[in-house]
């Protein structure tokens, strides 16, 4: 017998279809800037990327203020617990079908190696990602803020694309992790109604 | 269909209109509106006989005119680069094009501006040598002979062309500056006769039907000195521009900065363009192509196949598609129409090589005779378009200097006489002044013409994918990184690598999963 449990609310999920969305039309675009193809054409896609980079600023901006202003950002803290017990889940148990070791509730909706993730996604990747772009976008001004005296275009280019090959690295990954909950598609329904199905008897120890 | 027929109906009027203006140049018909009517003015009621006379004439009335010709390097052809010292000018440089027209006055005057400049002797100081003719004529009849130092054809009717002055005009200018280099086009690549009555496609400005630009709506006068100088240009606008170091009013200079500003882009989604100004010249955008109106211009040009003649001892002549590969008096000739610039750090340092210097070979084999200073980091270079023309001429392999070969003119030394290169340079080298061992070889030169003329429209303009992409246009410019063209190799192998071992470890750890369920299917069927 399962319960389900709201896990994912309403602004949150809008939150994550946008910004998946948005983040595979900037990795799309930003490729295509960075010269791995040719598709767009390099206006079409700088006018894209930067459009759409600026749309992910304002989401972020509402963003950040829901996580604050719900507390939610305590999700990411990070913790070692479990976090051998889920390496070996995913190595071993998921092929054997062990119960998983991590059980979702309101208050913890990411299993420890999630938060790893994420937590790394948030103070490493995404930085790099903004500081890097907008010091790209705004270039042309590097003389005013003193800034071409440190930073070339060249390395400011290096580590966005460092950041963009990272951020497509999470992607895949993501986008596979997440066939691996209760069902293949439970956690994808979550995501889309915000409802995850909870199997009780696998109570945490 | 209706709006079809509309443009049909634009397009033939203006297709009407431009023959009207074509027609009008030629039979003489001065559409400039001016307040003084010269058929009517009593010093013209003459029968001029000779150019000079007709110059009197004009000063009577325009009594400073010649004396500011006097101080212009139209009159002098001589420039001082304030920079580097260099005495320039057309009577002081050469150039791998007709080489020099020291010792071939006679011949190369018919583009001076005055009357009878043959040799030495000269005289510079006199008024009535200025010819105004050849730049205020509106009848499009007045021709110089190309024989006798600038004199006008014996068959010009000078009463008629003198009683019908005004501005200058896309002719005037251009009866001299399409032909630079001894035929249409060949020069610059960016100046030619399809600039006499251009379509808007061809230039924007100078559009027949449009703006109707003359040369002289950029390049403004003070005095009847003229903006504008590819010896000492301002590669990179500054505050103050300065053409050949006197400082214009703003709106004199000869620059797209002075109408257009610094911030061009007005468009919200162009406005990014306006960010490419500090490093990239507008004419690098504005100018896609050379000789983009129809008309071929000379690439290369190798004076050391000349001297062919045919059976009845004329100088052999070649022609393919209508352009002259070869002539037995000036060797082989290579054309480019329609086609890319070259792209180069310009700076506005001009150099150039001049008769007494040894010259010295690039690392492509080539003597620059103009050579274009300018990089990535010196914080006043801008990337330029360039022709670049590249030919083969004679030069002293003893002094190792270039040489001025005597090629025009009647007499035996004249290289299209008889035809000896010895004799010709020997000629000329006296005529300089310059030391000549009697030896000649042959030397392979190049020059760097800066491309400016024949702007096209905006939407024909370079577009981003063409240079923001690998071996594109802008494929020998160092010292910048340019998005699309120079990301990292070793970032690119190991980023695409790591992202592919991710795809093929996930796609392996599904499999497994598929495996294992299907396996624990088979051994529990009742689960």
């Amino acid at each position: 017998m399962s319960v389900r449990v709201m896990i994912f609310k309403r602004f949150e999920r809008f939150w994550h279809w946008a910004q998946a969305g948005l983040i595979i039309v900037l990795l799309f675009s930003g490729f295509e800037i960075h010269g791995s193809y040719k598709i767009l054409g390099f206006e079409d896609a700088v006018t894209i990327h930067r459009t759409v980079a600026w749309s992910l600023v304002t989401l972020w901006v509402f963003a950040i203020f829901w996580h604050f202003t719900t507390d939610e950002w305590k999700q990411y803290v990070p913790t070692l617990k479990k976090v051998n017990a889920m390496i070996r889940y995913y190595l071993l148990g998921i092929f054997i079908r062990a119960p998983h070791p991590f059980r979702q509730t309101m208050l913890r909706k990411h299993n420890p190696l999630q938060r790893l993730a994420y937590l790394f996604l948030w103070v490493v990747i995404s930085p790099m990602i903004w500081a890097t772009g907008w010091a790209y976008i705004f270039y042309a001004r590097w003389e005013d803020f003193g800034l071409d005296q440190y930073l070339t275009l060249e390395q400011v280019a290096f580590f966005h694309a460092i950041g963009a090959f990272m951020m497509l690295v999470f992607l895949i990954a993501h986008m596979y992790l997440i066939t691996t909950g209760r069902t293949v598609m439970a956690h994808m329904k979550a995501m889309l109604t915000g409802w995850e199905e909870i199997d009780p008897e696998h109570e945490e120890k | 269909m209706n709006l079809l027929c509309v443009q049909c109906v634009i397009e033939v009027m203006s297709s009407l209109l431009r023959v009207i203006l074509v027609f009008a140049a030629f039979t003489g018909t001065a559409y400039a509106i001016s307040t003084a009517d010269h058929t009517k003015f009593k010093e013209l009621q003459e029968n001029f006989k000779s150019g000079p006379e007709v110059t009197r004439a004009c000063i009577k009335c325009h009594t400073e005119a010649a004396k500011q010709l006097h101080k212009t390097k139209h009159w002098t052809w001589e420039f001082l680069n304030p920079d580097n010292k260099q005495r320039l000018g057309k009577r002081n440089i050469l150039n791998n094009f007709c080489i020099t027209p020291q010792s071939n006055f006679a011949h190369c005057a018919a583009c001076h501006i005055g009357y009878g400049w043959i040799d030495e002797s000269f005289d510079f100081a006199a008024e009535e040598n200025v010819d105004c003719l050849v730049c205020h004529d509106t009848t499009g009849s007045y021709r110089k002979a190309g024989d006798n130092g600038g004199l006008p054809r014996e068959t010009v009717d000078l009463t008629y062309v003198a009683q019908n002055v005004s501005s200058t005009s896309r002719d005037t200018c251009g009866a001299c500056h399409f032909y630079g280099g001894g035929g249409n086009g060949v020069k610059h690549g960016d100046m030619d006769d399809s600039l006499a009555v251009p379509e808007r496609e061809l230039d924007v400005h100078m559009d027949a039907v449009g703006e109707d630009f003359t040369c002289a709506t950029c390049h403004k006068h003070v005095e009847h000195d003229i903006a504008g100088s590819r010896y000492a240009p301002e590669a990179a606008h500054s505050e103050d521009y300065h053409v050949h170091r006197k400082v214009f009013e703003e709106e004199d200079n000869a620059h797209c900065r002075a109408c257009h500003g610094n911030r061009p882009h007005k468009k919200a989604d162009k406005s990014r363009l306006n960010n490419h100004a500090k490093k990239i010249a507008c004419q690098t955008c504005h100018v896609p192509r050379i000789a983009r109106g129809g008309v071929a211009t000379r690439m290369t040009w190798d004076w050391s196949t000349a001297g062919q003649l045919d059976e009845t001892g004329e100088p052999l002549k070649k022609h393919v598609d209508g352009n002259l590969v070869y002539h037995g008096k000036r060797g082989s000739f290579t054309y480019a129409e329609d086609s890319e610039p070259e792209y180069i750090w310009f700076n506005g340092e001009v150099r150039y090589v001049l008769l007494n210097e040894r010259v010295a070979l690039n690392e492509d084999g080539y003597v620059e005779i103009n050579s274009f200073a300018g990089s990535a980091d010196d914080g006043k270079s801008r990337i330029w378009p360039v022709k670049v023309f590249r030919g083969v001429q004679p030069y002293d392999p003893i002094m190792g200097t270039m040489v001025v070969p005597h090629t025009t003119g009647l007499d035996e030394d004249a290289y299209w006489r008889g035809f000896d290169w010895e004799k010709a340079i020997t000629a000329g080298m006296l005529s300089a002044g310059q030391p000549f061992s009697g030896k000649v070889d042959f030397i392979k030169t190049q020059m760097s013409w800066p491309i400016n003329h024949m702007v096209a429209p905006a939407e024909d303009a370079v577009g981003c994918d063409e240079c923001h992409i690998k071996n594109g246009r802008l494929k020998d410019i160092d010292g910048i990184y340019i998005p699309s063209r120079d990301a990292s190799q070793k970032l690119d192998l190991a980023g695409w690598a790591i992202a592919l071992l991710t795809l093929v470890g996930v796609v392996m750890h599904g499999l497994g999963r598929i495996v294992s369920y299907l396996w624990s299917k088979r051994s529990c069927p009742s689960e």
